[in-house]
């Protein structure tokens, strides 16, 4: 009998779902794209039944299946499947100038509130009560709101996480509703942890959908493999946790695409070039992980504070039109193959800017463009704008740290020079049009703590302690103990208080545990 | 004119500009200040001559830690405690609320005050941009005796203090504010608008809400800011280091900006404390408080405030002039490069600009 020694990596993107098997020596041995489906669901099972005909006892040997999915996305997006939540705040007397859900778009507060209110509860920033959490008043909300799950958010529970536990158990021992808890969802930022805690609550069902098809999909094709889910910071979280934190699964996209980029080009300090066919995405890998936005971020017309990979994104695709007067920034799309001049069509576009100067695409070495003086000039010129393009993007995005190599990955990926100042060596690695399910296969389990803490000689303890608990989330949410690392450590002083205090953000991470 | 809750984004985002960096997070005072419109109505606007001599105007404006205020949200009720106050105190109910610093969340947040208490906000100022300190306000600068705040907490506490001058009411209200969990809202000089007239900076309202338009839709909106402001651009770049340290209950700091483009090979650095306060390039100013110094997204023109730069952001830096009010001797002894702590003599923008120019 073989060893279960195989990882199998599934992306749910836009367009398509991709699938990859990878060995224990992290090789793909197999890999499928295939047209994502309007549920979702139907596509995967195909990208997984395509990787799984190229193995042999595929029930043996695959030993982790790991999906990144836009289920949650959509259903926020398109309003589908949505829980009703009762939309709980601790912080009165406090906060009461904005109430739960102020600026949500009218349809999507409809679809997911079975009521807000806020009542007393929550700490003061240095740890005091604002009120005793009012647990009569809890249950005459809850009573008749008709809810099928519980959001609840306290003022600094960041920092001061009791009272929305206590509240938490009162709701799942006198009401038997699911529950989520600010602190174990957000970091500081009142309303955007809010808000984030209520999606999360009303993605239940649908996390329970997801987890549900892809243990069915496993069990149907016989596979023992243990399953997880990407989440947005490139990590990866047991189903157990992503049923309580389906909201972190909204975004895994652009984070493993990095990741999987990467490591396929095997670099951990990179910057990720995906040149599709109307813009190109630049990302920056740092450490191994995504570099992230510190832009706020919207789901659904809602501002949540989940912290994103850093996107660049520039109007510069293989379809990209060309003109005498310049380049694009519209693209002819996925008509290239009718209108591009290199397909007999009578659009001059970047693709064929790119062949002209002898770039061509690898699956076709033999494109050519013949056509007047004229236009090969336009084209020239169009060639030497886009390198600008691109060397002033990398140079954006790389912040002075010059020489890191670039990635280059992506359908139009050949349009790009053999050097770009500002980076170094261009690495164009095999298997990159499925470099999404790849990072999907290798990513870490992770787990984050965002509080504030004080500044004085107690700070250095503070800090270990916070350091544990990141490292103990890092655990639940599947890595191994004997292998998790902090991978990312913030302090920020805060003014106007009393005591010197921090803010501080730790993030810890480390392989799957076997 | 009334302000309406579809002019909240332009007004949040000129306040955001005119905070040079500090002045909190317009996002939570949009929210309330769309909350309360919606409740109340919209809330007029009126201009210094349309009240009588007597008419109370009420400087409100939120204190506290930016991070606190970020969380511990403002409670709906704290106007109306400092407006029963102001009753309680001069015999007779306020005619106007005012805000005592236009830039950032304060500029914002009177409109939620203003609508809750049912009263007009008057177009005009204390500051014409964001200050740290209680008493650099122009009241102080027109030499009004700083001799009454009014301060209520999250819980219903109301403080009044009947400090001597100007510096004890910055020493005490700081205490009360500690005190009561690094937020409160606060009342400094209720002015008679008689004692208004040339204390406070007129217009200010309005120009925020121009500031925040100018950039709406245009096809470059740096360009557009820049040209709204009358702004010097002192550099376009990437942030590359931000140190900060806290010191005195103030984030005091430096953010260094690397030129891009154009301005390939040049180092900006600003000094921070909660604002923009000066930027250096080389050892010489390019720009010094009060004027007003604000690092925006050089894509979209949108200010950026000090505890959110971030290595790597896209930037520009523009300076323009402050108001004229700071630009006597007592405005410059209240808040110019040496009130805070900078072994500097003021020049104004427009004449360091003219040297950059020249200087290439």
């Amino acid at each position: 009998m073989a060893d279960a020694d195989l990882r199998i990596g599934i992306d749910v993107g836009g367009t398509n779902t991709d699938a990859v098997v990878l060995d224990p020596a992290g090789r793909v041995i197999a890999k499928a794209k295939r047209p994502t489906t309007p549920d979702v669901t139907e596509g995967l099972r195909a990208a997984l039944d395509a990787v799984l005909a190229e193995l042999e006892e595929p029930g043996e040997r695959v030993a982790r299946v790991m999906l990144g999915t836009t289920h949650a996305t959509n259903a926020v997006l398109e309003r589908r499947g949505l829980g009703r939540v009762a939309v709980l705040r601790l912080g009165a007397p406090a906060t009461t100038s904005v109430p739960p859900l102020t600026g949500w778009p009218d349809d999507l507060r409809k679809a997911v509130s079975a009521g807000e209110a806020v009542l007393p509860g929550g700490h003061y920033v240095d740890g005091r009560e604002l009120a005793p959490p009012a647990l009569d008043a809890v249950r005459r909300f809850l009573d008749g709101a008709g809810a099928e799950a519980v959001a609840v958010t306290g003022v600094f529970s960041p920092a001061s996480g009791e009272h929305e536990r206590l509240v938490g158990e009162l709701i799942r021992d006198e009401y038997g509703l699911p529950v989520s808890l600010s602190h174990e969802i957000g970091s500081l930022g009142l309303l955007e942890r809010e808000n984030a805690t209520v999606l999360n609550a009303a993605l239940y069902g649908v996390a329970a959908h997801v987890t549900g098809a892809l243990t069915a999909a496993l069990a149907e094709r016989g596979l023992g493999a243990r399953p997880y889910l990407a989440q947005n910071d490139g990590t990866l979280m047991t189903l157990e946790h992503a049923a309580r934190l389906p909201v972190a699964t909204i975004g895994s996209g652009p984070a493993n695409s990095l990741r999987g980029a990467a490591y396929l080009s095997g670099a951990a300090d990179a910057i990720v070039v995906d040149v599709g066919g109307t813009s190109t995405d630049l990302g920056v890998l740092s450490g191994g992980f995504p570099r992230e936005s510190a832009a706020a971020v919207e789901i659904g017309g809602v501002l949540t504070n989940f912290r994103m990979p850093d996107i660049l994104a520039i109007a510069l695709g293989g379809g990209t039109v060309v003109r005498e007067r310049g380049l694009g920034p519209d693209s002819v799309g996925y008509r290239i193959t009718e209108e591009a001049l290199v397909f007999g069509g009578g659009t001059a576009t970047m693709t064929d800017a790119a062949v002209a100067a002898g770039r061509t695409p690898p699956h076709a070495p033999g494109w050519r463009v013949d056509t007047s003086e004229t236009i090969a000039d336009i084209l020239q010129r169009a060639v030497a704008a886009a390198d600008g393009m691109i060397a002033d993007a990398v140079d954006r995005m790389a912040l002075g740290r010059a020489g890191r190599p670039l990635v280059a990955v992506g359908g139009g990926a050949f349009v790009l020079p053999a050097r770009v100042p500002g980076a170094g060596e261009v690495v164009r690695p095999e298997h990159a049009e499925v470099a999404n399910a790849v990072g999907a296969a290798i990513a870490l389990a992770s787990g984050r703590v965002d509080t504030i803490l004080p500044a004085g000689d107690s700070r250095s303890k503070a800090i270990e302690r916070a350091k544990e608990e990141a490292a103990a989330r890092a655990v639940a949410a599947g890595a191994d103990p004997s292998l998790v690392e902090i991978v990312d450590l913030l302090e920020v002083p805060l003014s106007y208080l009393s005591e010197p205090a921090v803010r501080v953000h730790v993030k810890a991470a480390g392989p799957l545990a076997r | 004119m009334s302000i309406d809750v579809s002019d909240i984004p332009a007004l949040a985002r000129g306040c955001a500009v005119l905070g040079t960096g500090g002045g909190g997070d317009v996002r939570t005072g949009s929210l309330a200040a769309v909350r309360a419109i919606r409740a109340y109505g919209p809330v007029p606007l009126v201009g210094l001559a349309d009240l009588p001599d007597d008419a109370l105007v009420v400087p409100l404006s939120g204190i506290g830690a930016p991070t606190v205020s970020h969380e511990m949200i403002h409670g709906e009720d704290e106007p109306r405690r400092v407006a029963e106050e102001v009753e309680r105190l001069f015999g007779r109910p306020p005619a106007a609320v005012m805000s005592s610093e236009i830039g950032g969340s304060n500029g914002v947040a009177p409109v939620a005050w203003a609508a809750r208490l049912g009263l007009p906000l008057l177009d005009a100022d204390g500051m014409g941009r964001a200050f740290p300190e209680v008493q650099m306000v122009s009241m102080y600068v027109a030499g009004l005796p700083a001799d009454l705040v009014i301060m209520s907490d999250v819980q219903g506490n109301v403080v009044t203090i009947r400090p001597v001058d100007g510096l004890w009411s910055e020493r005490l209200a700081r205490a009360v504010c500690v005190a009561a969990g690094s937020s409160a809202l606060m009342a400094d000089y209720v002015l008679p608008a008689a004692a208004a007239r040339g204390a406070v900076i007129e217009g200010t309202v309005t120009y925020a809400l121009e500031v925040g338009r100018a950039t709406e839709g245009a096809p470059d909106p740096l360009r557009a800011l820049q040209d709204r402001l009358g702004a010097a651009r002192l550099v376009t770049g990437k942030l590359t280091d931000v140190e900060r340290r806290t010191t005195g209950g103030f984030v005091r700091g430096t953010a260094t900006v690397e030129g891009t483009g154009a301005d390939r090979g040049r180092t900006l650095t600003l000094e921070l404390q909660n604002e923009n306060l000066v930027a250096v390039e080389h050892g010489r100013p390019l720009a010094l408080v009060p004027d007003l110094i604000t690092v925006v997204d050089t894509e979209t023109a949108a200010a950026i405030q000090t505890e959110a730069l971030r290595y790597g952001q896209r930037v520009t830096v523009l300076a323009w002039p402050c108001d004229p009010l700071w630009r006597t001797p007592k405005g410059l002894e209240t808040a110019g490069p040496r009130a805070f702590g900078y072994d500097l003599d003021y020049v104004p923008v427009e004449e360091l600009a003219e040297e950059l120019t020249a200087h290439g």
